[in-house]
């Protein structure tokens, strides 16, 4: 991604006002509910502190955990796949579907699943795919890419969604939610019945037990768990917590964190295949269960000084407390993962030639960190992005001149004694009411929005001098 | 953050440092001296006396968040090794520079022993303005704001270059004398960096005739970000100007911060807007209070001091 096409889309969203009506709806009450949900628990701070333990511990020894998962998960009748990038995913999950001549699938919402671009590998196989979260679906009627990990359609107003229905669905035009959503749950409904492959991501993966977490609010994650009879869950290999104890934590802040809720409405918990077809009443539930473990980039992450990256459990919180993310939204960040997270997570499982500018789109003002119920130092995490662009990428050769620059100045106090004497005899002829309004080359950009002050008559040390 | 560093708090308890260093600052120095003036006021109306070690320009703060690891090397190195040379807390009139002095130095030096151990004993005395303020409270006293008081940063749309004529659309909207509207503007790295929260806003209401003003989403960045402002001009300029119309809602005269950083970006977002809300720093409202005459520091109050602030 370069930079103009980075800025292009940050003036794209900045320009469009109904995105920043809901933006500012959505965000708003996302962090005020938030704040409400950890008002409830006795211990915030401790239960964070267990959930950011548990997936540290994890990915300590993340090597060991993945095996015993796959174990405990075989022992339970899982088949497991592993995939070492998009394209094997994909190839695994469609030799899947193809081999047990599934054509209709329906899926819960899955942020893996995108990454790969999973609808258009399976379709091309000729597998019909419907999205069965009420987001994703919208974003599957309209063509469209989620703006946010946890809500597809934050940058939607209920206005918009009811055109997109209005136009794809042939229904009268509504903009009342509950209305849209009763439409959407008959379209779906069919959608159910007629499946024979349900695919969902997984929240976390138990490594104790082999047990698939899977959170929703809908109920349809659990419909398409266990109404086709083959089930695939894609899920990252950083999505594992060791013991049930380590997910009762991550679970009680990822409610709270992603939705202000103190549960989803249903948290599944998958342990394999229905055992007992015979049964009278038959065992509910899939003939077959399939894990797909995915790295696409994570061991890349793993590897590199951003490695506690991986602790993330999706809540997108960071997103939602981002002033840079409510100002422009998801899409501008030209990845599947947005927002602070988004801007770790993304140059470092894809390489950062391609996504230089992601990281340099924050102010490091702390609030992510401060809002991450898993204690990721996402500023640090930031910075450590930006020294590995300057070091290994190319860089603007004005940038690089004008901090050499800076630096030999500021290295040398008798020269910027001298040079501030410069600057007060040219400045004010550029000046107008004591501001510069236009300024050369770096400083180009601080003047295109905001007037520049001329340098002191007296500097403080100057001042201090004649003190003495 | 501060739990780390108890010196904040020891500070409340006798015997209290008589020294101190003041590191100025790069952007005091050379573009808001009257901070740096405030802050002697202020420091040497509580008792301590102030010293300025020779030769400080800046604390590589600006190359550092960049990612420019050498470029902030050569400059931070000698502010470190300048300080070490002191003695006493060394007092920053800054949260960002507080922050980058405190957290970040350690982690730019931590490939060099002895400039990593050099960098320890420096940010284990380094004290934020106000957060020593507040530790020493009970040694000053506090008036009220003068009328006529003029923040520095605003010099320019106040005054032009050669006299004192207001800018236009700018007249009648000065405070009355005795009651200024201030919303104090927490920023980032002096509340989420230092975990300096309710410090200054402490020493603000202390001062008779200013009103704080509640400032909506008041802890949200205001776009400043250091070379962010320039490298990220759309998105800096989107969320400044979130923050004007959040000032301008407030119904504030006045917009305090203890960081100069965030008040050039909102003077000049301000100034740009034609707004007559003035941007100051802390400490220049709270030497604007310090009554005149003060009584002999002898007879300053000899009870222990405010509170510790909250570790």
């Amino acid at each position: 991604m370069s930079d103009s096409l980075f800025r292009a889309r940050v003036r794209a969203a900045l320009a469009d006002e109904t995105l920043h009506v809901a933006l500012g709806r959505a965000t708003a009450q996302l962090q005020a509910r938030r704040a409400t949900a950890f008002a409830s628990l006795q211990d915030p701070a401790a239960v964070r502190a267990r959930a950011r333990a548990g997936k540290l511990a994890a990915l300590r020894t993340l090597d060991l955990q993945l095996e015993e998962f796959e174990r405990r998960l075989v022992a339970n009748g899982i088949t497991v796949h592993w995939a070492r990038d998009a394209e094997e995913a994909c190839a695994t999950i469609v030799a899947i579907a193809t081999s047990r001549g599934c054509r209709r699938a329906v899926k819960g919402k899955s942020m893996a699943s995108e990454e790969i671009e999973l609808n258009a590998a399976l379709e091309a196989a000729g597998v019909e795919v419907v999205e069965s979260d009420l987001g994703e679906y919208v974003v599957q009627l309209d063509r469209d890419r989620p703006s946010h990990i946890i809500l597809p359609i934050l940058h939607r107003t209920r206005e918009q969604v009811g055109r997109i229905f209005e136009r794809e669905l042939g229904v009268d035009w509504t903009p009342d939610p509950a209305a849209l959503a009763r439409i959407a749950r008959e379209r779906l409904r069919e959608r159910f019945l007629a499946a024979d492959l349900g695919i969902t991501g997984a929240n976390f993966g138990v490594v104790e037990t082999g047990t698939l977490c899977i959170v929703s609010n809908e109920g349809n994650v659990r419909m398409s768990s266990s109404l086709p009879r083959v089930h695939v869950a894609l899920l990252g290999i950083d999505k594992l917590v060791p013991t049930q104890d380590d997910l009762d934590a991550a679970l009680q802040v990822l409610a709270r964190s992603a939705t202000g809720q103190q549960s989803t409405v249903y948290v599944s918990l998958v342990n394999g295949p229905r055992r007992r077809a015979d049964a009278t009443p038959p065992e509910e539930g899939p003939d077959e269960v399939h894990v797909v473990l995915l790295d696409h980039g994570r061991t890349r992450t793993l590897a590199g000084e951003t490695a506690e990256m991986l602790a993330c459990i999706r809540c997108g919180a960071c997103l939602n407390a981002c002033p840079v993310f409510q100002q422009v939204g998801g899409h501008a960040y030209g990845s599947i993962y947005p927002g602070p997270m988004g801007s770790v997570l993304t140059p470092t499982m894809r390489g950062l030639a391609d996504h230089a500018e992601l990281p340099q789109a924050s102010s490091l003002c702390g609030a992510c960190k401060e809002a991450c119920p898993v204690g990721i130092d996402l500023p640090r995490l930031l910075l450590a992005l930006r020294r590995a662009t300057v070091a290994e990428q190319p860089i603007a050769p004005t940038l690089r001149l004008a901090l050499r620059a800076w630096a030999f100045v500021m290295a040398r106090p008798r020269l910027l004694r001298l040079l501030r004497r410069v600057a007060r005899v040219v400045a004010p002829h550029l000046a107008r009411r004591g501001w510069l309004r236009r300024a050369p080359g770096l400083l180009s950009g601080w003047t295109a929005h905001r007037d520049l002050p001329l340098p002191a008559a007296q500097s403080f040390d100057e001042w201090w001098a004649t003190r003495r | 953050m501060s739990a780390e560093r108890p010196l904040a708090g020891d500070l409340a308890r006798e015997p209290r440092p008589r020294v101190v260093q003041l590191f100025p600052t790069c952007l005091v120095n050379e573009l808001v001296p009257e901070v740096g003036r405030a802050a002697v006021e202020l420091l040497e109306r509580a008792g301590v006396a102030v010293e300025l070690p020779a030769g400080l320009a800046c604390c590589g703060q600006p190359a550092w968040n960049a990612g420019f690891v050498a470029e902030a090397k050569a400059v931070a190195r000698g502010t470190i090794e300048r300080l070490a040379a002191t003695q006493g807390p060394i007092v920053v009139p800054s949260g960002s520079c507080g922050d980058m002095l405190v957290h970040q130095m350690l982690e730019l030096f931590r490939d060099e022993p002895r400039l990593a151990a050099t960098a320890r004993v420096v940010a284990s005395r380094v004290v934020e303005l106000t957060q020593f303020l507040a530790a020493v409270a009970g040694t000053f006293h506090l008036a009220a704001v003068p009328g006529s008081f003029r923040p520095a940063v605003s010099r320019g749309a106040d005054a032009g270059v050669d006299g004192n004529s207001p800018a236009p659309g700018e007249t009648g909207t000065s405070p009355p004398p005795g009651r200024t509207r201030v919303a104090y503007h927490p920023s980032c790295h002096l509340v989420r960096g230092l975990g300096v929260g309710g410090e200054p806003v402490e020493l603000l209401r202390r001062v008779a005739g200013v009103e704080l003003v509640p400032l909506e989403k008041s802890e949200e960045c205001c776009g400043f970000g250091g070379l962010f402002s320039v490298k990220q001009p759309e998105l800096s300029g989107a969320m400044l100007d979130a923050k004007c119309r959040a000032l301008e809602a407030s119904g504030a005269d006045v917009v305090a911060s203890c960081d100069s950083g965030c008040l050039l970006h909102l003077a000049g977002g301000l100034a740009r807007r034609g707004s007559s809300i003035r941007t100051c720093h802390v400490a220049e409202l709270l030497a604007a209070a310090l009554p005149s005459a003060p009584p002999p520091l002898s007879q300053a109050p000899a009870s222990p001091p405010a509170a510790a602030p909250p570790p």
